[in-house]
């Protein structure tokens, strides 16, 4: 095998393409590093932090940095577990996060990361941050309430739809999620069937009149932690 | 009145609809119509074919940007902590009160509106504020009432300029009451040089030359975080790319730094004069100086310059009759947001784009502005390569210490005598700088500014050098009646609106920071919020995608590692059941309020 790039993650032996991401060489390798904002099919953002690794005992976000030959990565240590877990709590904190009652539940990122890090309750205090809903489009719903500003939204209306129908506006704590238009989402072009509307990894854009279709307890991260997929493909090649 | 759409599309025109002069645009645009609204992001979304949402975005993101009108006359008081403790305060309330306004609210009549804005670089001569474009220093309470009076008067801000500062701040262009304070001048960036010498030197030499000689001088970035300029130069002058930029990063926003307004003031041909050696050297033949939207007063005498070194052939074609080599520079005004130092967020604002970092690899030197392999530099680093050429990579090596060869500035305010810029050799003590400055009564000094370090008497034996106290040039001094905590939380709650909100640690995290310092100065904090302190900084320092998260804790650490007595001694163990941030009491109080009697297991 030529042309790829071998280099350790926690001891572990990978393979990388030139090009591959830390991350997406993980993947591969059946080895989970633990991400909000990335996403396969877009463009990495490196946003939210939690994918960050050491790369030759620097930190790094796995999702953006690219693999070269002879990286040192750590990942799973007691260090970076703690990092990704306050990161977590902190996204916790930041929104308006009701799981008892999102629709979302089961199938929602965040909360499938705070159990597979076993979070029970944040140790920060919740900000209780004033947010909007905009409920104007006929089948989708954006809560703000719920946004974790990882930007699929963004990026999967510009990369995967061919439209702009998202941007952020404002900065630092008072950065929101805002819509290509003078008001509303209704006044945009999405269509309920974008990709935009699919990638949100937790309960901020939802579609309209599908509650609960699939009931609480077979949702998809209620039989196993996020990132199962990932190891079990793993594990059978490596088998 | 004009039609607006009408307007908007000239003001475009000028910039060939390039949506990557977007932030130009939007500056003229609101300063013809005092906004950005809601129709005119339509209309320069139109004009350059993009979405509207990035227009807003960008129109979002900057404190001097604004999408609701505001008063015809925006007073912005500086809110940094040496403002503070000069008497920012009681002035604040005198503009509040002979305005009839808050803070944050503009006058009935849409006159004048009333701002805190962070750092404006006159920390040597607070309290300072900008009304619109026009610098005020020295403020009093009898100062704010007289200049209500005058805006009310003529509305005029520059009408507000009696007495002129010293050198070019008296100059026609100019007409700042700013003074240089220049209080020790140096041999590298301080000292005079014919327009052209230097350059003249670069020239007779190849590019390749030029870049070993700044090589060989070890000269390092003055910016703060010190890479090497010559092998920064390097990496972009071999970098592939048929256009390539240098770019001049005069956005200082760090608290209590002031030293490139002096340059910019008064040795501005020296600056230019490094950037065009850095233009022959890395192959680039466009420049830009992106300058901070605080010092848009110097922008006129700034355009005055290069137009002085077009005329005499140190800009444009074929300059010192060198054929072949063509550079020139444009200036891009910032819009008030501390991160576009940053230089890959600088980037980002150059292009039109909210001032967000970008992620790195690829290095600027790569891909930086419009994805071109560029090179971003300090002003006193382009400064300092003109001085190089002139006089010789190892007469500037031999000044100096080991690790750090040069000179450097230094912006020094707060608690001393003389407060101003000086230009000392690296590697002096802190101590020897004190005593020069006529600092008494010390009890800590901020080098580096916020993102910097806070240390105490047990560290005036260090070296001002990369390689001990490592600083971007501000040091603020604070003696034994200042409350530290209070000026932590200054500086956070500094970093807290700064931060571009991109990513999880430094949007959340120093928020979080911000409200932990608060309880404890407001006498809730328990022994526990020390280590609280420490972990959480040390995941925003860790994690955070740039400089602004990676160094914004420091101010917190800092105050933990050289004054924990100062903490510690506003920290109790909770009293009684309850978290020390838990008040029963206020907890109570709207159901005691509404069943009209007093809780029985919580009486007070």
């Amino acid at each position: 095998m030529s042309e790829t790039i071998g280099f350790t993650i926690d001891g572990r032996p990978v393979r990388a393409r030139p090009g591959q991401t830390i991350l997406e060489a993980a993947d591969a390798a059946g080895i989970y590093i633990p991400r909000l904002c990335a996403h396969r099919e877009l463009h990495p953002f490196g946003a939210c932090r939690v994918c960050t690794v050491k790369v030759n005992g620097r930190p790094q976000a796995a999702c953006t940095m690219p693999a070269a030959e002879g990286m040192v990565v750590e990942s799973n240590t007691p260090e970076l577990t703690e990092h990704r877990r306050r990161l977590i709590e902190m996204l916790f904190v930041e929104g308006n996060h009701y799981c008892m009652f999102c629709e979302k539940s089961g199938n929602c990122e965040l909360q499938a990361l705070a159990y597979r890090f076993g979070i029970t309750a944040p140790r920060y205090p919740y900000l209780f941050p004033n947010r909007d809903v905009d409920a104007s489009h006929p089948d989708v719903l954006l809560d703000r309430n719920r946004c974790v500003l990882c930007a699929r939204c963004v990026r999967a209306s510009q990369q995967l739809d061919g439209k702009n129908v998202f941007q952020f506006v404002g900065r630092g704590a008072n950065k929101t999620l805002w819509v290509n238009a003078e008001r509303e989402l209704a006044d945009t072009n999405l269509d309920v069937r974008d990709r935009a509307v699919d990638v949100c990894p937790v309960g901020c854009i939802l579609r309209k009149r599908q509650g609960y279709t699939i009931p609480i307890g077979r949702r998809r991260y209620d039989h196993e932690p996020i990132g199962s997929d990932i190891e079990r493909a793993g594990a059978a090649r490596g088998a | 009145m004009t039609d607006i759409g009408h307007a908007v599309r000239q003001i475009c025109a000028v910039y060939h609809n390039d949506a990557s002069r977007l932030m130009d645009i939007i500056e003229a645009v609101q300063s013809r119509y005092g906004c950005v609204s809601s129709e005119a992001m339509n209309l320069i979304a139109q004009a350059l074919g993009i979405p509207r949402v990035e227009v807003h975005s960008t129109v979002s993101f900057y404190s001097f940007l604004s999408n609701r009108p505001k008063g015809r006359v925006i007073i912005r008081l500086c809110s940094d902590p040496i403002d503070e403790m000069f008497g920012m305060l009681p002035v604040a309330n005198t503009f509040e009160e002979t305005l009839g306004v808050h803070v944050g609210e503009t006058t009935a009549d849409g006159a004048i509106t009333l701002e805190w804005t962070p750092c404006i670089g006159m920390s040597d001569q607070a309290p300072a504020a900008l009304i619109n474009d026009v610098v005020v220093t020295y403020l009093s309470t009898d100062k704010a009432r007289e200049i209500v009076a005058e805006l009310r008067r003529s509305g005029d801000p520059r009408k507000l300029v009696h007495r002129l500062g010293d050198g070019h701040n008296a100059h026609p262009l100019v007409r700042a009451m700013v003074h240089n304070n220049i209080r020790r001048k140096g041999p590298v960036v301080l000292a005079d040089l014919p327009p052209g010498a230097a350059l003249r030197k670069a020239l007779a030499m190849s590019p390749i030359e030029v870049i070993r000689d700044i090589k060989t001088s070890r000269l390092r970035g003055r910016g703060g975080a010190g890479f090497p300029t010559g092998m920064k130069w390097e990496f972009t002058r071999q970098a592939e790319g048929a256009r390539k930029f240098v770019i001049c990063n005069a956005d200082e926003g760090e608290p209590g730094t002031f030293k490139d307004r002096v340059i910019l003031t008064e040795y501005a041909d020296l600056m230019f004069e490094g950037m065009t050696i850095a233009g022959y050297a890395i192959g680039a033949k466009e420049g830009i100086l992106y300058l901070r939207g605080e010092y848009a007063y110097l922008r006129p005498l700034l355009e005055h310059i290069l137009q002085v070194r077009r005329d005499a052939g140190l800009l444009g074609r074929d300059i010192c009759g060198k054929r072949g080599f063509e550079f020139d520079i444009r200036i891009q005004l910032g819009a008030g947001a501390y991160v576009c130092g940053e230089e890959t967020s600088l980037l980002s604002s150059c292009e039109g784009r909210r001032g967000d970092p970008k992620n790195r690899p690829p290095f600027p030197a790569q891909k930086g502005y419009l994805g071109c392999p560029t090179s971003v530099n300090n002003v006193e680093t382009f400064c300092c390569v003109a001085r190089i050429l002139d006089r010789g990579p190892g007469w500037f090596a031999e000044i100096g210490s080991k690790g750090s060869p040069g000179t450097k500035l230094f912006s020094v305010s707060g608690d001393c005598a003389a407060p101003g810029v000086y230009e000392y050799p690296f590697g002096i003590t802190l101590a020897e700088l004190l005593r020069d400055v006529g600092a008494e009564d010390v009890q800590a000094v901020q080098v580096g500014g916020p993102s910097g370090q806070l240390v105490g008497p047990d560290s005036f034996g260090r070296r001002l050098e990369y390689d001990d106290l490592a600083t971007g040039g501000s040091i603020m001094i604070f003696n034994s009646s200042r409350d530290l905590v209070h000026i932590v939380r200054k500086f956070l709650e500094f970093f807290a609106d700064e931060s571009c909100g991109y990513c999880t640690p430094c949007r959340v995290g120093n928020v979080l920071l911000l409200r932990k310092i608060e309880e404890i100065l407001h006498d809730r904090g328990s022994p526990d919020d020390l280590h609280y302190l420490e972990e959480l900084s040390a995941t925003v320092k860790f994690a955070s995608r740039c400089g602004l998260g990676q160094t914004s804790p420091n101010t917190v650490l800092s105050l933990l590692r050289n004054f924990p007595e100062v903490l510690k001694r506003r920290l109790k163990p909770p009293a009684g059941e309850f978290l020390a941030t838990f008040d029963i009491r206020a907890a109570l109080a709207d159901t005691e309020r509404l069943v009209g009697r007093s809780s029985v297991m919580y009486a007070p």
